[in-house]
């Protein structure tokens, strides 16, 4: 009955703030989770790199500094595992999206049976990522797997062996797999933009007179190019960071040609317990990553502010 | 649309050839797993073994681990799936439908998530689950899991939210409802599809897992699939009959999901991956 | 039922004003119908009523009550939206029982209720089925039937026939109308178009950037708009104008074109000579009279079927005529017209009615 006495006084400050409040009480939950259990590890994790940190060394855990980047400025296997990160994530990316918008321009023609062949071409996705790299090994390994046997008879081998264990080809298993596992995210995200293109633009550039390939250069490439760069920002981003194919194919061997900076950190953290000179390169990697991500993003803005 | 029959067949081939690249290596995974151990070798690249079996499945169900696995990776991807999507759709709706002050803070913190190694969060995380007992545990799997991916499942529903019009809820209001009971009556039942895309999406996600598995769980009691898979296969990588069937195996939750939510992931993914 | 009282209502979305300070106060079992051209702070100023907006500033009072901080659910009125805005998951029968539900009303009350709503819009046969399979008209029946089970103090209808096609649109403007008589339910209808605002208005508001323009009866809007916005917002074919200098001479008045022709206008207090005027005629009111005191050339003639509306011009400046006489669909290349002095309108430099 208080309130009654006091109608505008009251009321409005309640309401406004359970007005004001009500977003925050839904997204809360969500937030809490990725501060405590994504954003408080990341924020510990960039601390570790300027402390020695050795799980199974009780005496560790004291500040040192930079010590872990100068160790790391003088780390051959690192170089060579960022070289590797650039044919890797530059290969997987390229191929990834040249047939995945291949396939998406397939898929975008109605045809009987579409919904089938769509579930189908789109099931690697599907497959666990440890699953897809132990299954491209094994298609590999020439006691079991039938592709040196073919590579061999088509004349690309000299002899059916597994590329895995070939020094200059062992790359190209990881590659293969990962193409494989990545043409369905490309295809999925390049089919949906191109559905949602405006039909009647196809049929005006038709009757204006242009050809298959003019409408392709003139509609879709210029729909989809925004799809595009933020679909290939995102992708070489993640697959940078991607180590599940090669810790299970490789593990970055033979002779660490295949191994990424990704992998190389993993091996660090999970087979050597150096947690502080493994939180050193991913720190190193997450710098390199965000100026990347800025350089795409400053060009992109760029070009649109020409246009 | 005139069509000329030879870029239709030169089409229908074309995506005959997606098809059979995309399930080739399943196929193998399928036909090494029923090859007797005796023909393995012999009959190496044949497409199908002269003589099948179900020995190395049997072998996997009844004399090896696998079986507890298998229990623990459901229980681990069944409740991370479960947990994300209630946890998405929350804030999901909120970053539909709430012009907030620190929304544009919380889609960067989300953003941002997207963007660094995770490999990175391995050790603190690790340093932070052990003295609470969460190591070794498919709880802490669970919370782990569930953290990394809210972020995109949130960006995924609010897709979903987005395409539902106001209108619904604000009828609801003025019929009598509070935003909260519109969502729950009005909104969740419209978004099924969205729901069923972010279970099917995280499931097998979490089903899949495998750094954060090896590093945080290290008996065979609490290991999933993945990680028994790989000690499996380090263990005894001459049983290539068994670790297929094992394998196998671990697919079928996951493409059965798949197949089940693949639609709705399109029609989800598309404004999600696009706006995101 | 009840009243609906609105004080100097503004709204502003950040530095953007769309409402300047709205009165209006609606009796009780009244139906007014809120019309402007898009953007005008129409549909605005229905949902701060209907609490899906925030009033910026100024007070809004429900049967004297002010519900200015009172969710939409509190302040007991019922809507119906321009997209119908049906639980596509319902049907027809839970569709329209749902806010009952939500009141916790008794079964079979609740039963009564739909069966008397339903009854009254021959909904009967449809209660089962879901949205989806319902027509657009069948639609618009059960968004009213929603809206009617309640009872609540207030109907708001937010453009509800503009997704109909023109022959339905007829339809259920009147059914609208009779059930308004039947139920005497204060209502309020936003409405862009003027026909619906005419024939269905107890009162009509006409509003136009965020600022009522003139409230009254559609024959006062009709006869004697406020200004030259309503005088050119009512009416089809929309009112001629002719813009001038107004200049007395003795005992009687002109209007002097900018290319100098004269048009003699009834004298009026409000005006002094020499200042700028607009003069306007409805199309209607123009009369052909072979011995008219105008020559018009004819530019177009457009065949409506009911009448023929005549573009014409008179020294250059573009007017129309709507006539009923067939005789004019082949009128020749000019007519003779009469502008009636008592059909006349008159508006100041401000675009304000003169009198």
């Amino acid at each position: 009955m208080t309130l009654a006495a006091h109608p505008h006084a009251v009321r409005p400050l309640r309401k406004r703030i359970a007005d004001a409040s009500e977003p925050y009480l839904y997204s809360a939950p969500a937030l809490i989770l990725i501060i405590a259990v994504m954003l408080v590890p990341l924020v510990l994790g960039i601390s570790y790199a300027f402390r020695d940190i050795q799980l199974l060394n009780p005496l560790s855990g004291g500040f040192i500094g930079l010590d872990h980047f100068r160790a790391l400025s003088e780390d051959q296997a690192f170089f060579r595992a960022l070289r590797n990160t650039l044919w890797w994530t530059g290969a997987s990316v390229f191929l990834q999206f040249l047939f995945g918008l291949i396939l998406a321009l397939l898929l975008d023609k109605p045809f009987a049976g579409r919904g089938l062949a769509q579930a189908l071409v789109f099931l690697p996705w599907a497959v666990p990522s440890f699953l897809a790299g132990l299954n491209w090994a094994w298609l590999f390994n020439p006691v079991i797997g039938p592709l040196p046997h073919w590579m061999h008879a088509l004349g690309i081998l000299d002899a059916p062996n597994n590329i895995l264990s070939d020094p200059h080809l062992a790359m190209w298993g990881p590659i293969v797999a990962n193409v494989w596992w990545g043409i369905p995210f490309f295809a999925i995200t390049l089919l949906a933009a191109l559905q949602a293109i405006p039909r009647d633009l196809y049929e005006a550039a038709s009757i204006d007179g242009a050809g298959p390939v003019q409408r392709f250069l003139s509609i879709t490439l210029p729909f989809l190019a925004p799809t595009i760069a933020i679909t290939i920002l995102l992708r070489t981003v993640w697959i940078s960071n991607f180590a599940d194919l090669i810790v299970v194919m490789t593990n970055g061997g033979p002779a660490d040609r295949t191994q990424i900076v990704a992998s190389y950190i993993f091996t660090q953290a999970f087979r050597r317990l150096d947690f502080g000179y493994a939180s050193a390169i991913a720190l190193v990697l997450l710098v390199l990553l965000l100026a990347y991500s800025m350089l795409i993003v400053l060009l992109r803005q760029t070009l649109l502010n020409k246009g | 649309m005139r069509s000329k029959p030879f870029l239709t067949v030169a089409h229908r081939l074309a995506i005959l050839a997606y098809i059979v690249v995309a399930l080739f290596p399943l196929f193998w995974l399928l036909k090494v797993s029923v090859t007797p151990n005796d023909l393995l070798y012999s009959e190496g690249v044949r497409m199908w073994p002269s003589r099948a079996t179900f020995e190395h499945y049997t072998f996997v169900i009844a004399h090896s681990a696998f079986p507890t696995f298998f229990k623990n990776s459901l229980i681990v991807a069944g409740s991370t799936a479960v947990a994300v999507t209630i946890l998405a759709s929350l804030a999901g709706y909120a970053l539909s439908r709430f012009r907030f002050r620190a929304k544009y803070w919380i889609v960067a913190l989300m953003l941002i998530t997207q963007m660094f190694p995770l490999v990175m969060l391995v050790a603190p995380i690790f340093k932070m689950l052990s003295p609470l007992g969460l190591t070794n545990s498919l709880t802490g799997l669970i919370i782990v899991y569930t953290a990394f991916n809210v972020p995109f499942a949130t960006f995924l529903m609010q897709s979903f939210f987005d395409g539902i019009p106001k209108d619904l809820e604000e009828a609801a209001m003025i019929d009598g409802a509070t935003q909260f009971v519109a969502f729950r009556q009005i909104i969740l039942p419209l978004t099924l599809p969205g729901i069923a895309a972010t279970l099917g999406f995280v499931f097998t996600a979490a089903w899949s897992e495998l750094l954060f598995a090896l590093m945080l769980i290290s008996g065979n009691d609490a290991a999933t699939f993945p990680v028994g898979l790989l000690t499996f296969v380090s263990k005894f990588s001459v049983d290539f009959g068994q670790m297929m069937a094992a394998g196998i195996l671990a697919l079928i939750p996951a493409c059965l999901f798949f197949l089940l939510i693949q639609r709705y992931l399109v029609q989800g993914l598309t404004a999600g991956a696009v706006k995101g | 039922m009840a009243s609906i009282d609105i004080q100097d209502i503004r709204k502003s979305f950040g530095a953007f004003s769309v409402l300047h300070g709205v009165d209006l106060t609606i009796r009780d079992g009244e139906f007014i119908v809120l019309v402007g051209p898009s953007g005008c702070g129409k549909s605005t100023l229905l949902r701060m009523i209907a609490g899906l907006e925030d009033v910026t500033s100024g007070d809004i009072r429900i049967d004297g009550k002010r519900v200015n901080d009172l969710a939409p659910k509190d302040r007991d009125i019922a809507m119906v939206f321009q997209s119908y805005a049906l639980y596509p998951h319902m049907s027809v029968a839970d569709n329209m029982s749902y806010s009952l539900k939500l009141r916790r009303t008794a079964k079979e009350k609740i039963a009564s209720a739909v069966g008397g709503a339903a009854a009254k819009l021959g909904l009967d046969p449809l209660l089962e089925r879901r949205p989806r399979a319902l027509s657009g008209g069948q639609r618009q029946r059960v968004a009213m039937g929603r809206a009617i089970v309640r009872q609540p103090k207030a109907f708001l209808f937010d453009e509800p026939l503009s997704n109909l096609d023109a022959r339905l649109r007829e339809q259920m403007r009147a059914e609208i109308k009779k059930l308004h008589g039947d139920l005497h339910a204060t209502s309020i209808y936003v409405t862009h178009d003027q026909i619906e605002a005419m024939t269905l208005a107890d009162r009509i508001v006409a509003m136009h950037a965020g600022v009522v323009q003139q409230v009254g009866t559609p024959l006062d809007l009709y006869d004697r708009p406020a200004n030259l916005f309503v005088a050119g917002f009512i009416g089809s074919p929309g009112m001629n104008f002719f813009e001038g200098r107004y200049l007395v001479s003795g005992d009687h008045a002109d209007l002097r074109l900018a290319n100098g022709v004269t048009l003699p206008v009834p004298r009026r207090a409000g005006i002094e000579s020499g200042a700028t005027a607009t003069l306007g005629i409805r199309p209607e009111h123009v009369v052909l009279d072979a011995h008219g005191a105008l020559e018009a050339k004819v530019d177009l003639i457009e065949p409506t079927g009911f009448g023929i509306i005549m573009h014409v011009s008179i020294h250059d400046v573009p007017m129309k005529i709507f006539t009923l006489d067939r005789a004019m669909l082949d009128p020749g290349p000019a007519v003779r017209v009469d502008l009636p002095q008592e059909r006349l309108h008159l508006f100041g430099t401000q675009g304000q009615r003169v009198e």
